[in-house]
Parts: C-alpha cells; structure tokens; sequence
C-alpha cells in the first residue's frame, strides 16, 4: 500500500543538534568560540597570527584549523603562540560540527579563554554548517571586489561580524565601499563591520577590543 | 561542493521516518529549497543515486521545490525576488530593501510503499 508520510525536518538537522552540543561544551568550559570564514587568500590565517599575537599573554588561545590538505595553516598559528589543532576534512569544502567536536577532544577546553575555528576558504558551503561557536565572523577583502555580498548572500546574511580586509590595496584595487557595504545592510542589517589591514595594521586595534570584549562577557 | 552531506542527511531522514512507517520501500521523497540555501538539485541528484543504491530508497524519485528569495521594499512595500547584480526595489529603485525569506532548506514528505 502506498502512502505519503509528512514531515517538516530540516535536512541538516544532525548537524545542528551537534553545534547544540559543542556550544554546551564552550559555555561548561567558559571559552568564548570564533568561526572565521572566507575565500582562499583573504587573510584568515593572517588575521589569526595577529590577533594571536596581541591577544598573548591576557587571553588563552587555541586555533582549530580546517583545511584540505596540509598542516601549514596550523603551523603558522602555533608559531604566533597558539596551540594548534589541525582538521583535514579529506577534500569536503567546509567544517561540519561533527569534525569540530573530534577536535574539541584534543584540547583542554577549561585552559582556554578563545577558540578560533579557521574554516576551510570557501564563500559557499561554510555558510549551511553551523559549527557552535559563539560567533561567525566572515573575512572580505578588497581584491576579491565589491560585488561578493550580491554573489554571496547565504554566507553574509549568516555572520555576526565582518571583516573588510586589505583596505591598504583601496587605492589600486576595483571595490567601491559604499556598493559593497549597501548590498551588506540589506542582508545583515547593523552588522558589526571592521575595515582593516593586516599588512600596515590600520583599524586592527578596534577588531582586538572586540575580541577581548567579548571573551570578558 | 557540500551536497554529498547534504544527500547524506536526506537519505538517513527519510530512512528513518520510513523505518518508523515500517515501510518496504521509499518511492518520491519532497525537498523544498529556498533560493538563499545555496543547493545545486543536479549534486544532489548525481550522490542520491550512488548512496540510495541497494537502501529501501533505491530509486526513488527526488522532487525539488524550488522557493524564490524574497525581499521588501522599506520605502514602497513592494515585494520581489531580486535577481541580477543589485538588491534594488524594481518599482521604486529603491535600496532600502530588506530580505523576507529564502532560506528554508527542509524534508516535507515521503512517499512509502508497505
């Protein structure tokens, strides 16, 4: 006998009920957890050395990196004096709850003050995964142009703070803020924006006060 | 590329409401996918028929209802789905627009064969 069975599930439902868990996990241990996203060569492993760097010694950071293949990415956070785990997803475009919460087993979460979660560079597929963390951070930068917010609505509307990288390259580079932050309002109203050069440093101070804010509430 | 999880979670949801239905086999299965859910339907199609292969769902059809975003305009009301390179009202051009819906991503029914 045939027969329609209706039911409203959402398709990544497993993967939300584990974000559930891994923010429990955060909040028992008292550590403040980061999801930076963007597209390959925008700055995230850059942005993480520094804010490593100037968060070390008043804050406790370990980094969760995911990547495809290798562990260059981790390395270079260890080298700014985190404690580095790597995930390599094996060819998946993205990090699942379920990756990060095997990784969240190697390190002492109660030793830690901020966990950032590098995603893998990907404008796409970061965006449907939920992962736990506090707060999703999406990392933009100049020379990838203005017209990303248009292209990529998924990912903007999703993020609870914005990273506008390279401004250092305005002058040379095709990106007219106001197109690129008017498509941005639209999508994520009053979203917290940081305009910033990690090369020259400009406006990396009020990213940091953010941060600490943050790992103080 | 995340639609090999993606085909993965509809396969065990509806193998599991299936098996709750004690059904012998799974014969359409109904997706509804907003326009912001960043879902290619040929992805999935390409991993549902490697993964449902010799599963009670083994070819079974995949239907994809499709929702258009939608914004609204803050000045005109007017309502739209935006498509080309700006989010602009197309009866007032405005940009003080804001976006209603387009994310649903969800299972809505199966059909079972017992």
């Amino acid at each position: 006998m045939a027969k329609t069975i209706p039911l409203v599930e959402k398709i990544l439902g497993a993967n939300e009920r584990m974000a559930t868990e891994n923010r429990a996990l955060f909040d028992a241990a008292g550590v403040k957890a980061f999801n930076l996203m963007a597209s390959p060569g925008a700055g995230k492993t850059s942005l993480i050395e520094l804010t490593v760097k100037s968060l070390l010694p008043m804050r406790r950071v370990s980094v969760i990196d995911g990547d495809i293949e290798t562990s260059i990415d981790a390395e270079r956070a260890e080298a700014a004096g985190a404690v580095a785990i790597q995930i390599n997803t094996g060819g998946e475009c993205h990090l699942d709850a379920f990756m990060v919460n095997t990784a969240l087993k190697q390190l002492a979460l109660t030793n830690l003050d901020l966990l950032i979660v590098e995603n893998v560079g990907n404008l796409v597929c970061p965006a449907s995964f939920q992962l736990g963390t506090h707060k999703s951070v999406l990392i933009a930068s100049t020379p990838e142009g203005d017209d990303k917010p248009y292209k990529y609505p998924t990912m903007y509307r999703g993020v609870e703070a914005l990273v506008i990288n390279k401004i250092d390259l305005l002058p040379y580079v095709s990106f007219d803020m106001q197109h690129f932050r008017k498509g941005v309002e639209i999508l994520n109203p009053g979203l917290v924006t940081f305009p910033l050069s990690c090369k020259t440093g400009e406006g990396l101070e009020s990213w940091i006060d953010w941060i600490i804010q943050i790992t103080k509430e | 590329m995340h639609e090999l999880p993606v085909t993965e979670s509809i396969l065990e949801i509806a193998l599991r409401h299936a098996a709750k239905a004690q059904a012998k086999r799974i014969t359409h299965l109904y997706l509804v996918i907003g326009q912001l859910a960043s879902i290619v339907d040929d992805s999935v199609q390409f991993y549902w028929d490697i993964i449902s292969k010799d599963t009670i769902a083994e070819g079974a059809v995949l239907h994809f209802k499709r929702l258009p975003a939608t914004f609204a305009c803050l000045d005109c009301q007017h309502q739209f789905s935006p498509d080309g390179s700006d989010f602009a009202c197309p009866a007032c051009k405005s940009e003080r627009v804001k976006v209603v819906s387009g994310d649903q991503f969800y299972m809505e029914a199966i059909d079972i064969e017992n």
